[in-house]
């Protein structure tokens, strides 16, 4: 009984940081009609933030050091969306209705990324020391022990999944970008600066894959490639739960993140990976616009 | 009167572009052909790896370039029919034994799937016809469905980093991480002898030549166009009468068989094939060399090829860091500023070169040319 527990606490670990992950690209990728490859890196940014807030910690008073934590969230935030920004205005702005041609320019920024985190701070992976207040978990039962840390990141995406809905639906800029992203033209005429519109959006996608990255320094070392691992997976939780839709997103981590934990616990790594692609081509054979989509009766999008 | 006029000298036009691609190419063959004359054989080899790439670009610009149908999987193709070629190697270096890492795994025999890879002809046969299966079968359920554009680049893209988290998983099948490496001989001839070196040279020209007309050929026929019309409007054609769908599978098929042919002209002169080499990363690369080459165009697919790698060799072993920053930035400049690659740039000077003489459309193509 305690291991299945621990399976579907495992299992939805797991998904949560799919869908903090994915959350950022739900934004660029299912609003903006953008595949950001560079998204992993924007993690990878987030996650160094976090390692250099955690070495100024380092300088204080030790009675502190726990506090590092709480800070790095908004500063990887702040850091990945100005990185973000940026990107947009110099590369993206030119990208709007080439999707194809985005992915293959977005990779050769993180390409660049890559290589510039790996001359900053050095090939080999850094250590993130977590807060003292996060480490041991909650015991439920004998060999039933939930730990803070993942615990925390569960906490954390119902966070960020909660405010991304009030900021998108609840919001005058989430009206404003909803707007621009359904109907760009009828936008552009109700006197909407669709070009800034995009450039924040682009920006609060990027600024929540940081969050991710920060998250993710909870679970293991950090390195250059640490989006990479997770960059296929995102995407396919974008399109697993159909594009442009919180719920979606939701769903699809969910999905994957069980299926993936699920079959890899039945079978093994490699041979759990295959089932969760199968899974997910069947799926798409059912649904093949995703999970949850905004019907559409345009043809061509 | 003057119009039908114009599009005639258009048409002529057009012509003269496309017969000068193949001018091109005759070039090019014709320089890689009297290479050994000049260069050592360690560049030879290195060249023939550069032709089993141009091999696989071709390919891949006839899905991407042409049907407008970005596979980001191409690497799994290329690495299957490497690994049926490898395989065939391997066993033929075990001389009837088990393979070394087989035996390391503790496998006793020859595993069923792998037997019939002691037959040379065989092997080669399923360089191609296994890679065409899987992309048969991933293409039927997913143009059938129409899933495409963005969301087939994401699935082609899982597809690579399933084989090879599966190729890494199944050590004692496929050696893990390593991959399969030292062999000894191909049909008998020893593949350290450079004469053995240089027929494979020869042999991986012969197929570039091959695979480049055999699609030269299939790109000006009817499917060419079809081809072409499922990239600029796929709606269009199914309310033509065409079912895309077919055309996809077919096309993506084929190219999954030219990335299967490359994969075994690869690893004869490579030496080594392991699951580093059908990831995401090369995958992705292979994109860029028909970018930066210019898509649409199979020349440029060619040139892409061999350019991107020959500067990859040069820069990458002396500097790896100053080879991702270039390879970065070439994604993102070619992008943005010459969609068309090389080729796309080379038709636009002459078009403007061609422009400033205002006389009659031929004496200009002339001069142009």
């Amino acid at each position: 009984m305690g291991t299945y527990l621990l399976q579907i606490f495992n299992g939805i670990s797991v998904s949560s940081i799919l869908i903090l992950a994915a959350l950022g690209l739900a934004i660029t990728f299912g609003l903006m009609k953008i595949i950001n490859m560079a998204h992993g890196e924007f993690i990878m940014i987030g996650a160094y933030v976090t390692y250099l807030m955690q070495n100024q910690f380092l300088h204080l008073p030790k009675s502190l050091f726990g506090l590092y934590f709480i800070l790095a969230i908004p500063a990887s935030f702040i850091v990945s969306g100005l990185v973000g920004f940026v990107l947009e205005r110099t590369v993206i702005r030119h990208l709007y209705n080439r999707p194809l041609d985005s992915l293959l320019a977005t990779w050769g920024v993180s390409l660049v990324l890559q290589q510039l985190a790996r001359n900053i701070f050095g090939a080999p992976n850094v250590d993130v020391k977590s807060p003292a207040w996060l480490d041991g978990g909650l015991v439920l039962s004998q060999g039933l022990q939930l730990p803070y840390k993942r615990l925390f990141i569960i906490v954390l995406v119902i966070v960020c999944l909660l405010s991304m809905f009030l900021l998108l639906y609840k919001s005058k800029t989430g009206r404003r970008i909803r707007a621009v992203m359904q109907n760009r033209e009828m936008a552009e005429s109700m006197g909407i600066n669709t070009r800034r519109v995009d450039a924040y959006t682009f920006a609060i996608g990027s600024g929540f894959a940081g969050i991710a990255g920060c998250a993710l320094t909870l679970l293991g070392s950090i390195g250059s490639t640490l989006g990479t691992n997770y960059i296929v997976d995102t995407f396919m939780v974008v399109v697993l739960g159909g594009v442009g839709t919180l719920v979606g997103t939701a769903a699809g981590g969910l999905l994957i993140g069980t299926a993936n934990t699920t079959l890899e616990f039945l079978t093994n790594a490699s041979l759990g990976k295959v089932l969760v692609f199968i899974l997910i081509i069947t799926l798409l054979q059912w649904r093949p616009n995703g999970l949850f989509n905004i019907s559409s009766r345009s043809l061509d999008d | 009167m003057t119009e039908a006029n114009d599009r005639n000298s258009q048409f002529d036009f057009r012509r003269l572009i496309k017969s000068k691609e193949l001018l091109v190419f005759a070039f090019l063959i014709l320089l890689l052909v009297f290479a050994p004359l000049f260069l050592s054989i360690f560049r030879i080899n290195l060249l023939g790896k550069f032709i089993a790439y141009a091999i696989l670009a071709i390919g891949l610009d006839l899905i991407w370039g042409f049907t407008g149908i970005l596979s980001l999987g191409h690497g799994v193709f290329f690495g299957l029919g490497a690994y049926c070629m490898a395989m065939y190697l391997k066993l033929e270096a075990a001389q009837g034994k088990l393979p070394d890492f087989m035996s390391w795994s503790g496998l006793e025999s020859l595993p069923w799937f792998w037997k019939p890879f002691t037959n040379s002809a065989l092997a080669f046969a399923m360089a191609i016809l296994i890679p065409t299966g899987l992309a048969f079968v991933i293409g039927f359920f997913t143009f059938k469905n129409r899933i495409r554009g963005v969301y087939f680049s994401i699935l082609s893209q899982a597809l690579a980093i399933i084989f090879s988290v599966l190729f890494v998983g199944q050590q004692a099948y496929t050696g893990g991480t390593n991959g399969l490496t030292n062999y000894r001989s191909i049909m008998g001839f020893s593949l350290s002898s450079d004469t053995t070196k240089l027929i494979l040279y020869y042999i991986s020209l012969a197929l570039l030549v091959v695979t480049y007309l055999f699609c030269n050929f299939l790109v000006k026929r009817r499917i060419g166009r079809i081809l072409v019309a499922i990239r600029d409007g796929e709606n269009r054609v199914r309310f033509s009468g065409y079912n895309p769908a077919t055309y996809k599978i077919f096309v993506y098929c084929l190219s999954a068989a030219i990335a299967g042919l490359a994969g075994a002209v690869f690893v004869p002169q490579v030496g080594i094939i392991s699951p580093a080499e059908m990831g995401i990363v090369p995958s992705i690369e292979m994109v860029i060399w028909v970018a930066i080459g210019g898509r649409g165009t199979l020349i440029g697919a060619v040139i892409g090829a061999i350019l991107v790698n020959a500067l990859k060799s040069g820069i990458s072993d002396s500097f790896p860091d100053v080879w991702s920053y270039f390879i970065g930035l070439a994604f993102v400049l070619v992008v943005l500023l010459m969609p068309q690659g090389i080729v796309g740039l080379v038709k636009e000077m002459a078009r403007k070169f061609k422009q400033t003489p205002n006389h009659t459309e031929h004496l200009s193509t002339d001069k142009a040319a």
